[in-house]
């Protein structure tokens, strides 16, 4: 009867396959109305009028700027930092920053009236890049040891910067909320697609003035989201609820593609910098790092991007003397913000291409040089955590060895540049640091007489949130998979699990449902058989109905962390991952195509190994992407390549043959031993592919899209 | 953002007859087909200024068909307008004759846009990346154009006057594709933004000697000083490669840049079955 | 203008506006939602009916040009209370995740030849996008489904 370790189908995968599914698109509310956003047309400026046109019949049109917060209300988007306005008051900082709402009952009329608006700027200087940027929003030092004791020790040392571009996280679902009014005038529900929805309440009662009884929020079935519906929705949402509110109907607000593209977050993009003293064996005795971000127009959630971009910037490898000087600098273009990986793809990025930078120079084998240095039990980190259990550095690389050469392909002859290259990388498992602690997570489980039903905030956005906590309590509880049931993530039913990001659902909400489920263990009392367990729950439920275990999040062990030295355990678990591509580069076009990625991972436990597995693959490909074909180009401080037609992610034809093997390490205070696993995939494959590229090529990229105008450019060089 | 469809209006002729009399006697009639490129441009919001009324062409049956005849002995065959991808990809005669296209519309999108898309709509669209047009004009294509006072025939060559324009009145059509074909050995490469779903950055088609370009310039090209060259008996890669520099005019978009697609040009010229002895 | 087409084998005549897009009469006026908008410009494939039996993408079809012709959504592919088998297989292979391009995908499948080899697969699914599998589950599902040999 166990079903962690079992592919049991997917909690609500019929609902998908007959597209029965709900997302918000699909949904609909009587008297609703749509919505939509009037945007700046400059990167920055003093905003100096906004004219309708009086020949245009405005009748029916419902309209809203700044001055229509309600008073209590507070025109600031919740996040780290109070600096980001719902709407623009008198300046806008970058290109489509919401300045304007209107909404009306036909989207058509919504179009023709959108077009009888002029906003008139003063524009200002813009600093468009990250080359250009110097105004800094966050700035951390992680240090170790002695640097320059350590550059002492070293035989030699090498150097390299790195460049990684923005990346869309492309959801195919676009973003999209309703905000329906309450009859009272003082409430509010927004339905919507999203990852956070207690994110998008505590931003609505600040907007508004309202407690947490006047907001709902519920999620809807989510088209995926990958970190872009992480901190946006709050903003889409507050827009669809001032309009709401003034319309005093319910209102619809879904982007089309080309809003969601030019106005919503994209990772960041970085610059990456190392200064490596090694010894004439390969050993890595210092290293200097240097990380910079472009955070856009205003802080959003740079600043813990940034902890763990450093945090992750030195790879899984030791060195006694590390200093990481992380700094997030600001721009005129839309804020980036949160996108699978968080910062730790773009540092591993750099340092893997480091590290056979510095095999080369020292003529030693990539794989040897990171054998060298791996981490082992034992280690300490950069930030001074010990790590003991659960380190899988060295193993992940083996397997992925093996695994890789023993598909060997037969050599053709058709002028094709083949290499292959490989990469090795770590991902730590929830919020950095003290994150954990303060979220202080709740998750519960509801006793009803047919079966028990989980109650968590964490929400399904295909990664199988549903499905694998569900594996978890029918295990712990020891019955059937199918009595248990979730209830749809509402603020108002269930408790506030942490946002679901992190690659903290499985480990921390899944260990926190875990406990739940012993507190209802130990209410019922000893049961030999599940049906033994429903008769005591019925028993139980006679006495108390509606009998709810909430349990909270409570740290394992003896973690500690200090925040102003940026001292201590970032972690409780990584999860240790080795991808290995297969390139080929085309010399006739400059081409590069991966055929070939092996993704070993070690991930704890697999609770649900296909599902397991599904994330690894999507999460390499999104990698492959963000390596070789997806390019924001920005002119003027907008994308310009706002369509699907030219911002270009992977199709069926473009996509290697994805062999992934999962390694089980478990980490004690996992659930069955879970770590995390949605973002660590994409930490590893665009360095293995440039380090492909490479060896194919013999000319060196540092920096990614790589596509073919950039490949033939440096092929000249050489 | 999309346009109001409120403001379209759409004319459906049952034959061409009625089709060409409702565009001599309105003015402002878009023709429709597949409406692979005007429905992309109807929903984005950017279709041109004062495009509001449209003309039906899909379900004018009579404009469906691919037929062979010989002329001497060289194949021509001719393809009505509304011909899809599809069509070509499925007919026997186009993988006999003329493999290229068969190949190019293979390459095209993805089986939804091949399903939907025609021969016609791809020239009509006078787009400079439409794949189908270095393979027209590496054979020898006439168009069909028709109106009511009768057809005529323009090589597809006089066909566009410049980028996105062409010699087509507003009261024509493109009824039929006339496609001669050379004799000799023939290649198609498209590069494109990806492998699927992908506009193209440049391609080449070639029948023989005769060798045309797309993505490369205002319009399709024949690469005629390369072509010259070949014909005085040139077979030096590196002195075709100069010249072709004259034929193509590339440029630097949010796709590409135009020493890349020069010199990827150049390259894909230098791996024709010419110049690989 | 009024249309009449056969949708899911039923007759069904609806009025809609001359250039108003099948996807949104589907979605709209017949009430069908399974059929998803990712993109509007024929590049996602999420939108994909079978339009007497082949595949396009229903965000640049006019419904005015289904006019007597067969519309298949994925509502309709298999009899009420039952599953395809590539709605089976999806569901058991893990090919959908999100579920947003699961519609279209298995849609764009069902117009593959019986025993598809992987390229094949691959050749009839590069018109639909998928962000989040990585497409390998989806091979396996559509293999399973259409009895690829292993
Ligand atoms: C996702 C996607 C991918 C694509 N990929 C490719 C690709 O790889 N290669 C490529 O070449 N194209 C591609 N296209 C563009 C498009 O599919 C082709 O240009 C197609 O051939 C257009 O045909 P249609 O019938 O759909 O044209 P429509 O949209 O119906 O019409 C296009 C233009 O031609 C005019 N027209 C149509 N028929 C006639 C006629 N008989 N007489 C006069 N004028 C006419 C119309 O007025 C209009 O201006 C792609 C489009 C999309 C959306
Ligand atoms: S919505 Fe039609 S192809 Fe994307
Ligand atoms: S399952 Fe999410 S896009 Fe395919």
């Amino acid at each position: 009867m166990k079903c962690v370790g079992k592919n049991v189908l997917r909690a609500e995968g019929e609902d998908k396959v007959t597209g029965r599914a709900k997302y918000i698109d699909d949904l609909s509310f009587p008297g609703m109305i749509y919505g939509h956003t009037v945007r700046s047309s400059v990167a920055r400026g003093r905003i100096l009028s906004v004219a309708r046109d009086p020949a245009f019949d405005w009748g029916g049109f419902t309209l809203v700027d700044h001055r229509a917060i309600p008073p209590g209300g507070r025109n600031i988007v919740a996040m780290i930092v109070e600096d980001q306005p719902f709407l623009a008051v008198d300046e806008v900082r970058h290109r489509e920053e919401p300045i304007l709402l209107i909404a009306h009952a036909d989207p058509e009329r919504l179009a023709e009236a959108v077009a009888h608006i002029e906003v008139h700027y003063a524009p200002e200087p813009a600093v468009l890049d990250l080359e250009h940027a110097t105004t800094v929003l966050k700035e951390l030092t992680i240090s170790k040891g002695d640097l320059e004791q350590g550059f002492a020790q070293a035989d030699r040392v090498v150097e390299g910067s790195y460049f990684t571009g923005a990346q869309e996280q492309l959801y195919i679902e676009p973003n999209g909320v309703i905000a329906v009014p309450g009859v009272d005038g003082k409430s509010i529900t927004v339905y919507g697609s999203m990852q956070c929805p207690y994110y998008v309440q505590r931003a609505l009662r600040l907007l508004l003035g309202l407690d947490e009884t006047q907001v709902r929020v519920v999620q809807t079935t989510t088209g995926g989201g990958f970190g872009g519906k992480e901190e946006y929705p709050s903003i889409l949402a507050g827009h669809a609820a001032l309009l709401a509110c003034a319309a005093g109907r319910p209102v619809k607000m879904v982007y089309d593609r080309l809003e969601d593209l030019v106005a919503t977050t994209k990772r960041h993009p970085a610059r990456i910098r190392h200064r490596t003293g090694v010894q004439r064996d390969g050993t890595l005795v210092a290293m200097e790092i240097e990380v910079d971000l472009d955070g856009g127009a205003y802080v959003t959630l740079s600043p813990v991007v940034l902890s763990r971009a450093s945090i992750h910037a030195t790879g899984p490898y030791r060195a006694p003397h590390v200093r990481v000087r992380g700094r997030v600098l600001q721009t005129n273009t839309p804020p980036t913000g949160a996108f699978r990986g968080f910062g730790a793809p773009q540092s591993q990025f750099g340092i893997e291409l480091h590290m056979d930078r510095i095999a080369e120079e020292l003529g030693i084998d990539p794989v040897a040089l990171r054998q060298k240095n791996l981490y082992a039990s034992g280690d300490v980190t950069a930030t001074g955590q010990r790590l003991d259990g659960s380190v899988s550095a060295h193993e992940v690389l083996e397997r992925a060895l093996q695994r890789h050469v023993k598909k060997k392909r037969p050599k053709k002859k058709d002028g094709l540049l083949r290499g292959t290259g490989v990469a090795t990388f770590f991902h730590g498992s929830g919020f950095t640091g003290g994150g954990e602690v303060k979220l202080a997570s709740r998750a519960g489980i509801e006793l009803t007489p047919r079966n028990v039903r989980l109650l968590v905030g964490s929400t399904e956005i295909g990664q199988g949130t549903r499905t694998m906590h569900a594996q978890i309590v029918a295990d712990t509880l020891a019955i059937p998979y199918e009595w248990v049931e979730t209830a749809d993530p509402d603020t108002a039913r269930v408790p506030d699990s942490g946002p679901t990001v992190a690659s903290r659902t499985c480990m921390v909400v899944g260990r926190i449902l875990q406990r739940a489920a012993l507190d209802l263990q130990q209410a019922l009392g000893p049961y030999r058989t599940p049906d033994e367990f429903r008769r005591r729950s019925r028993k139980l439920l006679a006495k108390r109905p509606a009998l709810q275990f909430i349990a909270q999040y409570d740290r394992p062990g003896d973690i500690r962390w200090d925040d102003a030295t940026y001292q201590g355990d970032a972690y409780g678990a990584y999860a240790w991952g080795c991808n290995i591509a297969d390139v080929e580069v085309d010399p006739i076009t400059y081409q590069a195509r991966c055929t070939r990625l092996t993704a070993v991972i070690d991930i704890g436990k697999a609770i649900h190994p296909l599902l397991a597995c599904g994330q690894i693959e999507g999460g390499s490909l999104q990698a492959v992407g963000w390596a070789l074909y997806e390019e924001v180009v920005m002119r003027d401080g907008r994308m310009a390549n706002g369509q699907l037609t030219n911002y270009i992610i992977p199709t069926t034809l473009d996509t290697p043959e994805i062999l992934v093997e999962l390694v089980e390490n478990p980490y004690p205070h996992g659930p069955f031993g879970a770590k995390g696993v949605g973002e660590c995939p994409v930490d590893g494959p665009a360095a293995a592919i440039l380090n492909a590229i490479r060896q194919a090529t013999g000319v060196r990229l540092n920096a990614i899209p790589a596509t073919p105008e950039k490949i033939m450019q440096a092929m000249d060089a050489r | 953002m999309k346009s109001p469809v409120r403001q379209f209006e759409l004319l459906r002729p049952r034959t061409l007859r009625e089709a060409l009399t409702m565009l001599h006697n309105e003015s402002g009639l878009v023709p429709l087909a597949g409406g692979t490129d005007l429905l992309v441009l109807m929903n984005a919001g950017t279709l041109p200024r004062g495009t509001h009324r449209f003309l039906d062409l899909w379900g004018l049956d009579e404009l469906r068909s691919i037929r062979r005849t010989l002329i001497g002995r060289r194949p021509q065959l001719v393809f009505g307008a509304l011909t899809t991808f599809t069509d070509c990809i499925s007919s026997r005669t186009v993988l006999r004759d003329l493999p290229i296209l068969a190949q190019a519309a293979r390459e095209v999108g993805g089986p939804q846009i091949q399903n939907r898309g025609t021969l016609g709509g791809n020239i009509g669209n006078a787009s400079p990346a439409a794949d189908s047009l270095p393979v027209l004009r590496a054979a020898d294509t006439e168009l069909v154009l028709s109106s009511v006072a009768g057809e005529r025939r323009i090589p597809l060559a006089d066909y566009f006057t410049g980028y996105r324009t062409s010699v087509r009145r507003s009261d024509e059509l493109i009824t039929a594709i006339e496609v001669l074909v050379p004799p000799g050995k023939q290649s198609f490469r498209k590069v494109g933004t990806r492998a699927a779903q992908a506009i193209s950055k440049v391609v080449l088609a070639a029948i023989g000697k005769r060798i045309a370009l797309g993505s490369v310039a205002p319009t399709v090209v024949r690469a005629t000083s390369v072509e010259r060259y070949l014909a005085a008996g040139g077979s030096e890669f590196e002195t075709a490669r100069e010249l072709l520099t004259d034929d193509i005019h590339p440029i630097d978009d949010i796709r590409s840049t135009a020493a890349y697609r020069l010199r990827v040009a150049q390259n894909l010229l230098g791996q024709l079955p010419t110049f690989q002895r | 203008m009024k249309i009449t087409l056969t949708l899911n084998r039923k007759r069904r005549t609806v009025d809609v506006s001359p250039l108003e897009r099948l996807l949104d009469t589907l979605r709209g006026a017949l009430g069908l939602t399974g059929t998803k908008e990712g993109c509007g410009e024929g590049e996602c494939g999420a939108c994909t009916v079978l339009l007497d039996g082949k595949p396009v993408n229903s965000c640049l079809v006019p419904t005015a040009q289904c006019s007597g012709a067969a519309i298949t959504t994925i509502e309709g592919l298999a009899p009420r209370g039952k599953l395809h088998k590539l709605q089976r297989a999806f569901l058991e292979c893990g090919g959908a995740q999100c579920g947003i391009c699961t519609p279209g995908m298995i849609l764009a499948a069902s117009a593959l030849p019986d025993r598809p080899t992987r390229e094949q697969i691959r050749t009839g699914l590069a018109g639909n996008l998928c962000r989040c599998t990585g497409y390998e589950k989806i091979y396996d599902a559509v293999g399973v489904a259409l009895g690829t040999k292993k």
